[in-house]
């Protein structure tokens, strides 16, 4: 089947297109782009995107799918037309599942999993120790050559110095870079939100922004040591931004990621306990806010990703101590990245596009967020001057832990096409 | 509309003088031969104690009684709570039994946050982790206005683990909203970041924490934090925090000596000090019943206005 989109606002980083184009996509790839395509009308859909923005397929690096093992939060199949509702189509998913994905036989199943659903790419992530124990490497191998595009023990940090120092030489052999979820365990101290006045006045155990930058630091230092490549996940603090800032300038390979809600929320959120604010780590404060701004202007931060966490709602609505970390992201992300940066003045249009697609694909080196032909056509149409109101009731994943219902964005999206097909028609998933 | 009380922070400063100014007939009550009163006849308080307690729950328990209120208690263990029932299905299951008042302690700050819109019954905070503990702070009030008159211009200082302690949240927010000058000390490995934006001055010396006091409240220090690299040792500990005979002259020379207990003699206070006559520390107890019954009633009419 052919689509035809056209007079979009078509904005491609990769190629350097932003402007007024039609864009032509044929048996699942894309065929041209241009002013001036010639089009063969025969059993060709037509979608008007005059007046909206065309952008590459989003690629989300940092999600949690929950397949398998807790498929009562999410599973592959509920995740992924999330992520389509979200205009993401595709997501590399954290290894945290049961039985974790740290070795090749988990990586193959939810790589055949993602392929029935078929609502987004899925590129998993596999763990960088087994049983994300932070004691002995996982199959790092055997992981990349079926399919692992990343190595991370995300929410279970590698504590010991020396096994994050050999993953990263082990991993860089097979070309894969760890992801480093950064936090000093014992400096976090079992915190449950931001260190400060907030958490203080609630009587509720504070989490200093040092846990997170020590580790930030610890694997910088690393990487810089060994001349490996490191990532440095959801980057929440000042300190972080400038360090990693600093190491860039110094050459080092160090990429890094923040989330929507570390430039558009504060610990103020929790205020209340609640616990839809929790996350980790831990929503910071307004000059973190600022410096997490500062960041992605300057390009120190690469990309943005959602950290889709989702949780039940039995595991949100209980005492704020016991609730679990974490929010659902995939179907705000774009909506809080063009109100908070984009209409802020903090990001150009096709800076943001550039962070949520073209960056992290780079990062994964994945084929995605590009709109070159040849490539799976993978597009995304929003209106960015659309205002909508986010109604947690109407989400597609299967959890509703969100602090934003209820919040005014933009640029919902309206089309999104997945290897050539239409999965999202006029805001309806298909 | 029923209501809740969850904190000081929520409360106003007409609402607190009036739970204070009906505390005083309630001590009338209980200081009289006959403690008995009919004010809570046929009403129901379930106590639901997630934590340890002595004083506290005796304290509302009595304090229900003494109003002729159908009173029990559950405590975590040996309940369904043992068991691994959810705070929200326990508190449920209490309020579908026809009770009136809730009384709930609590480790995790916040829980009674959590039941109080879920539940017909008003609930009253008896101690939420680290946030509040509302009727201490009352009857920490309620003994100040006995024997200084008035709050407002007071000076209090607050002395021991300001981290750990819902009993000086509760204190800031009450003494605060009536006019009182609060400080507190304590090791800075004790004092919680950002404190001084509650509106206290924040010291790290004892001698600059209780000079010119009208009131010097101590907190209790848990030996068990010393693991967690808190403090290096009791007698450390009481070497630079703890209030002799000799300390307390920094405060002014009527000052009182108040303390919510249980005291760790010879490490907060001096045992001299303790027993001495500046100490209130008795009087806070019975007041403490006072205080509740107050609390009660007005919630068993509706509220605090």
């Amino acid at each position: 089947m052919k689509i035809l989109i056209k007079n979009g606002h078509v904005i491609d980083p990769a190629n350097g297109r932003d402007g007024i184009m039609d864009i032509l996509t044929d048996d699942g790839v894309i065929c041209g782009v241009g002013t001036e395509l010639e089009v063969d009308g025969f059993e060709m859909e037509v979608i008007d995107a005059s007046g909206k923005t065309v952008v590459p397929g989003l690629v989300d690096m940092h999600c949690h799918l929950r397949e398998p093992g807790f498929e009562y939060k999410e599973d592959i199949e509920s995740g992924t037309r999330a992520a389509a509702m979200g205009g993401i189509t595709s997501v590399a998913c954290m290894p945290n599942t049961k039985p974790a994905t740290d070795n090749a036989a988990v990586i193959t199943f939810i790589k055949e999993r993602a392929k029935e659903a078929g609502y987004a790419d899925v590129y998993p992530i596999g763990a960088v120790s087994k049983g994300l124990q932070g004691k002995e490497l996982a199959e790092i191998g055997e992981m990349k050559f079926a399919g692992a595009v990343a190595l991370s023990d995300d929410g279970m940090p590698v504590t010991e110095s020396w096994l994050m120092r050999r993953a990263m030489e082990y991993a860089k052999m097979f070309d894969l870079r760890v992801i480093s979820h950064c936090e000093d365990f014992g400096l976090a101290d079992g915190g449950y939100m931001n260190e400060g006045p907030v958490a203080t006045a609630m009587g509720l155990r504070g989490i200093s922004r040092a846990a997170e930058e020590v580790m930030v630091a610890r694997d910088i230092i690393i990487a810089e040591a060994i001349g490996a490549p490191v990532h440095i996940a959801h980057v929440s603090t000042r300190g972080s931004v400038e360090l990693v800032r600093q190491a860039k300038k110094r050459g080092v390979e160090v990429t890094c990621e923040t989330c929507p809600h570390y430039f558009s929320l504060t610990d103020r959120a929790c205020e209340g306990f609640n616990t839809n604010a929790k996350m980790n780590p831990p929503l910071r404060t307004d000059d973190d806010v600022a410096a997490i701004k500062e960041g992605l202007s300057d390009g120190t931060i690469d990309c943005i990703v959602t950290d889709h966490a989702p949780h039940h709602i039995d595991e949100k609505n209980c005492e704020f101590g016991r609730a679990l970390n974490g929010i659902v992201g995939f179907e705000t992300s774009l909506g809080l990245g063009l109100k908070y940066l984009v209409n802020e003045g903090v990001l150009t249009l096709p800076q943001l596009i550039e962070k949520m697609s073209l960056n992290p694909s780079r990062i994964l080196d994945i084929p995605k967020g590009t709109l070159s032909e040849g490539c799976q056509a993978d597009i995304t149409i929003f209106d960015p001057d659309k205002e909508w109101t986010v109604d947690i009731t109407k989400f597609a994943s299967k959890s509703k832990n969100s602090p934003f219902d209820g919040f005014k964005l933009f640029g919902k999206p309206e089309y999104v096409i997945f290897k050539g097909d239409i999965i999202l028609n006029q805001g309806v998933i298909l | 509309m029923k209501q809740d009380l969850l904190g000081l922070k929520d409360l106003s400063a007409e609402e607190i003088k009036n739970i204070l100014e009906t505390a005083k007939s309630m001590k009338v009550v209980l200081t009289s031969p006959s403690k008995k009163t009919p004010h809570l006849q046929g009403k129901t308080v379930v106590n639901l104690f997630y934590e340890n307690s002595t004083r506290t729950r005796l304290s509302f328990e009595l304090a229900a009684k003494y109003m002729s209120a159908n009173a029990a208690n559950i405590s975590s263990s040996g309940s369904s709570v043992a068991k691994g029932e959810t705070l929200i299905d326990t508190a449920e299951t209490i309020n579908a039994m026809g009770t009136d008042i809730l009384v709930m302690r609590h480790d995790m700050s916040g829980a009674p946050h959590l039941i109080a819109p879920l539940v017909d019954a008003s609930v009253i905070n008896a101690g939420d982790g680290m946030n509040e503990h509302p009727t201490q702070a009352l009857l920490d009030m309620f003994t100040m206005l006995e024997k200084k008159g008035s709050i407002e211009g007071l000076k209090v200082a607050i002395v021991g683990d300001i981290t750990h302690s819902r009993v000086v949240r509760s204190n800031i927010y009450g003494l605060k909203k009536l006019g009182a000058e609060v400080t507190v000390g304590g090791p800075a490995t004790l004092v919680p970041q950002g404190i001084e934006q509650m509106g206290v001055k924040v010291f790290t010396t004892v001698h600059e924490a209780i000079v010119g006091a009208d009131v010097v409240m101590g907190l209790r220090i848990q030996l068990e934090r010393q693991k967690k690299g808190l403090f290096p040792s009791v007698r450390e500990y009481n070497r630079f925090f703890g209030i002799d005979e000799t300390r307390l002259k920094f405060a002014k020379p009527d000052a009182l000596l108040m303390h919510p207990g249980p005291v760790n003699r010879g490490v907060e206070f001096s045992s001299s000090v303790i027993d001495g006559p500046q100490s209130v520390i008795n009087e806070q107890v019975t007041n403490g019943v006072a205080v509740r019954m107050a609390v009660m009633y007005l919630l068993s009419r509706g509220g605090f206005k």
